[in-house]
């Protein structure tokens, strides 16, 4: 292991390890914590200038409570939930199909199809977005949450594809032979005996795909526009401006609008740091 | 007849296994290329046009690029930008990789450590644009708070065009070190403990052990670390269009941002413009695409 393990080091050091974790936690959370604080503060500090002092009363329920019973917050939160979850159901269908097709059989082109969803991921959002957009206005999409779904499906696609080939191809390909063996029809190899096998990449990819969408930004920009449609992270915007310099909310806002990921990543953590590494480091 | 002859099956049943894969693709290379691959060849088509986005496009040749190159200053900051957010970016990988070998010990609760530290990446971009903001912020800022406590004197950090990019840069690098750090530890997990008891024994320690025996067993983590932060580093939008704007005076303006601007701008569409400025974002993105590729083929040819 490296570096040496802490028991093996002098006790001194072990106590200054001890010590520092903490610190540098705190220090590493700073801005966070900053907010966090602010989040629970009565209006009147900020006017006092008490920024940095503990909070004079607890404010938490109210200031939590005007956000979530007086503000589009919620609707933007549902915006967001009707984004996020049907794309991560399409985008992580769709990658098992050619998860499966790329990382199973041998045919000419394989790899250029792979490398192709590969390139399409890595590629700048705006070589795409007069196109998408005007793709999207011209189908009758703009400002609807339908329209977002579609393009984050296609879009991410790309990245599923990667991860679930690559998960496939490393699965013992001997079961694969020995149902074509026993006239097993394709369609059911796939179903009935790589599926099962793939849960753990399907959880992986479920939380990591969820995590993306739910803070996209640009494309909720592009192409949506008022609490219809749009996602919390374009909403927050509005709602800060409705709440102009009264950190108290917007600070409350912000934490709302992050916490569904955060507790996605907490309740999943295992399967969320497999994604991001198994699709790439093995 | 119980024996079927290759004969009276049916078409698909002899030709499954070649059949099947383009089965399994067609819904997904479909969608892809509606949305991925044909917009790229349309953005290539629309850059040589004038176009509002509504009425007919007018075709104008290279203007377009001529424009961007010769004399469009916001350009040339934004490609600047670009070019800092790219060289300082990089700082995330042994930001990361420290921080990894920090935290990679078995001591009480260092799992929850761990995911403390990686929190920020979990975060939307746009709430750590606003933290960081509120951080920065001149009078009411934690930042000014702690300078004012040991004796420095206040800055205006999103609020001076020398220092903006810088400020919202050191944002980016929040989360992308929290990344950087998982994929270290991950990584390091994986590291042969009989190869590092091998060099201990060999007197090998610090330093030394790092450099020669661990970094080139990382190297896998460092190459993904490697390509995720050159791809955020040029997809750089949400931080700067929460923090600053592009402002103060332009000076925070990227690529992505310029383009984003130009097209959909309050003083009328420039479609045709901004396409230009996307094409020459994606050129530059290609060259590290082809990189990647590259180096993911010469690992493909190994396999089965």
């Amino acid at each position: 292991m490296f570096p040496t393990p802490i028991q093996k080091t002098s006790r001194s050091w072990q106590l200054t390890y001890q010590a520092l974790l903490p610190l540098a936690l705190i220090m590493w959370l700073l801005p966070l914590i900053a907010v966090a604080i602010f989040s629970i503060k009565p209006l009147s500090d900020f006017s006092q200038g008490n920024y940095w002092g503990l909070p004079s009363t607890f404010e938490g329920v109210n200031n939590y409570g005007k956000v979530f019973f007086e503000s589009d917050m919620p609707r933007y939160m549902w915006n967001s939930v009707m984004i996020t979850v049907p794309t991560v159901i399409g985008a992580v269908a769709l990658s098992c199909l050619t998860g499966f097709a790329l990382g199973v059989y041998r045919f000419k082109g394989n790899l250029l199809i792979f490398f192709m969803f590969v390139a399409g991921n890595f590629v700048p959002f705006q070589i795409l977005m007069v196109s998408v957009r005007d793709l999207t206005v011209n189908m009758g999409l703009y400002d609807t949450k339908l329209g977002l779904v579609l393009f984050h499906i296609a879009f991410q696609t790309g990245f599923c594809t990667l991860f679930m080939r690559n998960f496939i191809r490393a699965l013992p390909f001997e079961l694969v032979e020995a149902a074509r063996v026993e006239g097993v029809a394709e369609w059911r190899i796939f179903w009935f005996v790589v599926i099962p096998l793939m849960k753990p990449a399907l959880a992986a990819l479920a939380v990591l795909i969820f995590t993306f969408i739910w803070n996209d930004y640009f494309w909720a920009v592009v192409l949506t526009q008022g609490p219809g449609a749009q996602p919390v992270t374009a909403g927050i915007t509005s709602f800060n401006s409705q709440y102009v310099a009264q950190y108290h909310l917007m600070s409350a806002g912000s934490i709302v609008a992050a916490l569904p990921p955060v507790a996605m990543f907490f309740m999943m953590q295992k399967h969320f740091i497999a994604g991001l590494t198994l699709g790439a480091v093995k | 007849m119980a024996l079927a002859t290759p004969h009276k099956r049916g078409w698909y049943k002899r030709n499954e296994i070649a059949i099947s894969p383009w089965l399994f693709l067609l819904p997904a290379v479909l969608f892809f290329s509606v949305y991925v691959i044909i917009p790229i060849v349309q953005s290539f088509w629309i850059s040589f046009h004038e176009w509002d986005g509504l009425g007919e496009k007018v075709w104008v040749g290279t203007d377009n690029y001529e424009r961007l190159l010769t004399n469009d200053r916001k350009f040339g900051v934004s490609f600047w930008n670009n070019i800092r957010w790219l060289v300082l970016y990089l700082l995330a990988i042994p930001a990361g990789l420290f921080i990894a070998l920090f935290l990679n010990q078995t001591v009480r609760g260092i799992r929850l450590y761990k995911s403390l530290f990686f929190f920020p990446f979990v975060i939307s971009q746009v709430v750590v644009g606003l933290v960081f903001s509120w951080f920065y912020l001149p009078r009411e800022g934690l930042l000014n708070a702690m300078l004012t406590f040991v004796g420095l004197d206040t800055i205006n950090v999103l609020g001076d065009p020398s220092m903006a990019t810088y400020g919202i840069i050191a944002a980016g690098l929040w989360p992308q070190t929290a990344y950087c750090m998982i994929l270290y530890l991950t990584g390091l997990n994986a590291v042969d403990p009989e190869q590092v008891e091998a060099a201990r024994l060999d007197g090998a320690k610090g330093w030394k052990m790092l450099w020669y025996v661990i970094l080139p067993q990382l190297k896998p983590a460092t190459f993904i670390a490697f390509v995720v932060t050159i791809i955020g580093a040029l997809r750089s939008f949400d931080l700067i269009s929460v923090m600053t704007n592009g402002g103060p005076f332009g000076s925070t303006r990227v690529l992505s941002f310029y383009m984003f601007e130009e097209s959909l701008s309050e003083f009328g569409f420039r479609m045709g413009y901004g396409a230009a400025i996307a094409v020459v974002l994606f050129l530059i993105m290609l060259g590290f695409i082809a990189y990647f590729l590259y180096s993911m083929w010469q690992d493909e040819k190994g396999g089965r």
